[in-house]
């Protein structure tokens, strides 16, 4: 193992391995984060759900925002696949419908970045259950 | 590369490790990698989370989903539903006793609501086994500032102004043990760690070590270089075969990473760190007596002073802290004295680590702020008593502590308030207690204890505490007598008095704790010959109610010694002569027939 000699090998190696436990740390606050739910059923999978999923994780890595990326079963909108469900904190989720891998970029920088709306908005037509 | 979408976090603490948890990691492991997954799923074993009633725990992140009782033949459903489909599986989640609703969310259980984890921080979140994980969350990063700074009285400083008490029972200011450390001077000083934790159900450092090995080295190599001594040593008990494994292989990555060692972090400070193993003997917790077994001598106590701080192991100044009291120094370093002493009551700061346990729902291990109410902790972390049934009595401190009332359900739990209330803080263990426990037997089990592990050396201790047993058991066979009470009394006054350690000093406390609040029970025992609470076998009996006796003869058939006879259909009776009160007729009885008296 490389020995640590100094405070700036131990920061170093702690910027590095820090990223190790991103996903750990996150879950000890989920409800200040943005959460991202990708439908991962058959019929999302089939559609390339596994790309975009891959795609919202690497690309909110690089621009450093704090994003829980979780997979879910089938919403309901097979027809839409790939779908997306972001739920910012305080607000009301919105769904994402026909999400590519390109599209899933910019679903990144325009609504998680910046706030702005996309095509293929799926009207919210159900109510969740009050847990 | 991997690229971990799922962390799982599986507990390996020894409760979890017991109900299989490490088949449960290989199951995992074994499906994920079946599944091709295993560059997308993290699974880790961590340190204890705590919840020991429920375990084996499995933690999914980021969505922070709790599974409870997690079985080996679970796995593949978890990975399959969990993982693959995006499902929750329902019937692992945590089910709350009071709405019975699933809680998927361990931040809304009732049991992890209030508490504040500081000397627990790292257990159930990092993979003990990995230095590399305590380094990504800021691990060794306290020892590196206080080389930095090299000024070793302004850290002591820091450490007497947190506030920061002894977590093994004295509660000493661990600040102020350090500076008289350090201002003994001599050749050779010592950095003792004790982990000879004793008290019955107790098993905070247990935890810590197993889940967090790494925080109380970095805290011993800043003791060391506070006080001057470049040599530590953990006495820890040989019983503790998963917490030794866990901190030699700590120990060796951080020897191999340059963290313990020579010239740490390039400075001229080098420590080392050396465990020593104890048969566990409850007095080895006992400073004095834990240097002796140390140093190879009988583990018996030597009167103080000299204080080990003046002249400890192998005659050199030797400093002894408890484990959780170490695993809270590199937090204090970090962030301040004044964030830690802003935690707590007025001369008890930080958290304390209990371990929660006897007739209540929520068994397990928590770490509250100092000042939190036994009411909160009993009610809303523990979830309240087993059954429905009344609180009578929580136990705290061990064999050195006493029984804290319904009266104290709303005094704050600090380090003078418990003493106050006739207990102690003790090393954080609490027993609850409910309306069928005997106080009368509660205090002869811990004077059981005491006799078992008193070492000797002493006369009151050694005979004294013996006499107090067999009086005890006296009364609770319903042969006591007043004068026995009278006596009981003054002998547990003196063997306070006159006992040589700690041990001695403290033994009588349960039986002194409970006549003071359960005078009544006592008097119960030997003017009526009556154990109020139905425990003592000798003072109850076994009686079928005719009126509600059908005769169905259902206890007939159980009762080991055929005491039970009577025509079918007609009322039956036991023979209080066989009887052996074994309680196998009442649990048969559909009629709640047969009573105890």
């Amino acid at each position: 193992m490389e020995k640590i000699k100094s405070l700036a090998d131990l920061k170093k190696k702690r910027e590095a391995l820090q990223s190790n436990l991103k996903l750990r740390e996150q879950g000890e606050n989920t409800e200040s984060l943005i959460q991202v739910k990708v439908a991962m059923a058959t019929c999302g999978i089939a559609s390339g759900a596994k790309q975009v999923m891959e795609t919202i994780i690497n690309e909110s890595n690089k621009r450093h925002i704090p994003v829980v990326v979780t997979q879910t079963g089938c919403m309901g909108y097979c027809y839409a696949e790939p779908t997306v469900e972001v739920t910012k904190p305080g607000q009301d989720p919105v769904v994402f419908g026909y999400i590519t891998p390109q599209k899933a970029e910019e679903l990144v920088d325009k609504y998680l970045v910046g706030n702005e709306m996309l095509d293929g908005v799926i009207p919210v037509n159900y109510e969740k259950v009050e847990q | 590369m991997a690229n971990y979408k799922y962390h799982m976090l599986v507990c390996g603490g020894t409760g979890c490790f017991a109900s299989q948890s490490d088949q449960i990691k290989k199951n995992l492991a074994q499906i994920i990698e079946e599944k091709g997954l295993q560059n997308e799923v993290q699974v880790v074993i961590t340190g204890c989370f705590g919840f020991c009633e429920q375990g084996p725990i499995v933690k999914m992140l980021p969505d922070n989903t709790f599974y409870v009782r997690v079985k080996p033949e679970d796995c593949r459903e978890l990975v399959e539903e969990h993982i693959i489909k995006g499902r929750k599986v329902n019937r692992l989640l945590y089910t709350d006793p009071e709405n019975k609703e699933h809680v998927a969310d361990s931040k809304h259980m009732e049991f992890y609501k209030k508490q504040l984890r500081i000397a627990l921080r790292n257990c159930g979140f990092i993979d003990p086994e990995n230095i590399n994980e305590y380094i990504a969350r800021d691990g060794y990063a306290a020892l590196a500032s206080v080389l930095e700074i090299n000024n070793p009285l302004a850290t002591i400083d820091v450490i007497k102004k947190s506030g920061l008490r002894g977590r093994g029972g004295g509660g000493f200011p661990t600040g102020l043990k350090w500076e008289i450390a350090a201002k003994n001077h001599a050749d050779q000083k010592y950095v003792v760690c004790n982990a000879d934790e004793g008290d019955p159900g107790a098993f905070m450092d247990r935890s810590i070590l197993e889940g967090d090995p790494h925080s109380v080295l970095e805290a011993m190599a800043i003791n060391g270089f506070c006080i001057g001594a470049n040599k530590g040593l953990i006495y820890i008990r040989a019983e503790y075969p998963l917490a030794i494994e866990r901190l030699l292989i700590a120990i060796k990555q951080a020897e191999e990473t340059g963290l313990l060692g020579k010239n740490i972090f390039g400075s001229d400070f080098s420590f080392d760190i050396e465990l020593r193993y104890g048969a566990g003997a409850f007095v080895c917790g006992e400073e004095t007596a834990l240097i002796h077994s140390m140093e190879g001598e009988r583990g018996e106590p030597t009167f103080k002073p000299p204080f080990p701080a003046q002249e400890g192991y192998l005659k050199m100044p030797t400093n002894v802290n408890n484990v959780e009291t170490y695993a809270n120094i590199p937090v204090i370093i970090l962030k301040g004295w004044e964030w830690f002493s802003s935690i707590g009551t007025e001369k008890s700061k930080g958290t304390k680590v209990f371990a929660l346990a006897g007739k209540i729902n929520n068994v397990g291990l928590i770490e509250v702020p100092m000042g939190i109410t036994l009411r909160e902790v009993v009610y809303e972390i523990g979830g309240g008593i087993k059954d429905g049934k009344k609180f009578k009595a929580m136990q705290t401190g061990g064999p050195s502590g006493g029984c804290l009332t319904e009266k104290f359900l709303d005094t704050p739990i600090d380090y003078d308030n418990l003493i106050e209330a006739g207990s102690m803080m003790g090393s954080g263990g609490m027993i609850v207690m409910d309306e069928d426990d005997c106080m009368v037997a509660v205090s002869k089990f811990y004077l059981e204890f005491t006799v078992e592990e008193s070492c000797g050396k002493c006369t009151p201790c050694r005979i004294g505490n013996k006499r107090l047993y067999e009086l005890l058991e006296k009364i609770t066979e319903g042969k006591g007598t007043m004068e026995d009470l009278d006596i009981l009394k003054s002998l547990s006054k003196v063997i306070k008095d006159t006992s040589l350690c700690g041990l001695g000093q403290t033994s009588p406390n349960p039986v002194l704790s409970t006549i003071d609040n359960f005078w009544d029970e006592y008097l119960a025992h030997v003017m009526e010959k009556k154990c109020p609470a139905g425990q003592c076998k000798a003072l109850k009996s076994y009686i079928i109610e005719p009126d509600l006796c059908i005769g169905c003869g259902a206890c007939v058939r159980v009762c080991p010694v055929n005491a039970i006879k009577g025509e079918k259909k007609m009322p039956h009776e036991i023979n209080q002569a066989d009887c052996i009160k074994c309680g196998a007729c009442i649990e048969k009885c559909k009629f709640n027939a047969i009573l105890i008296k």
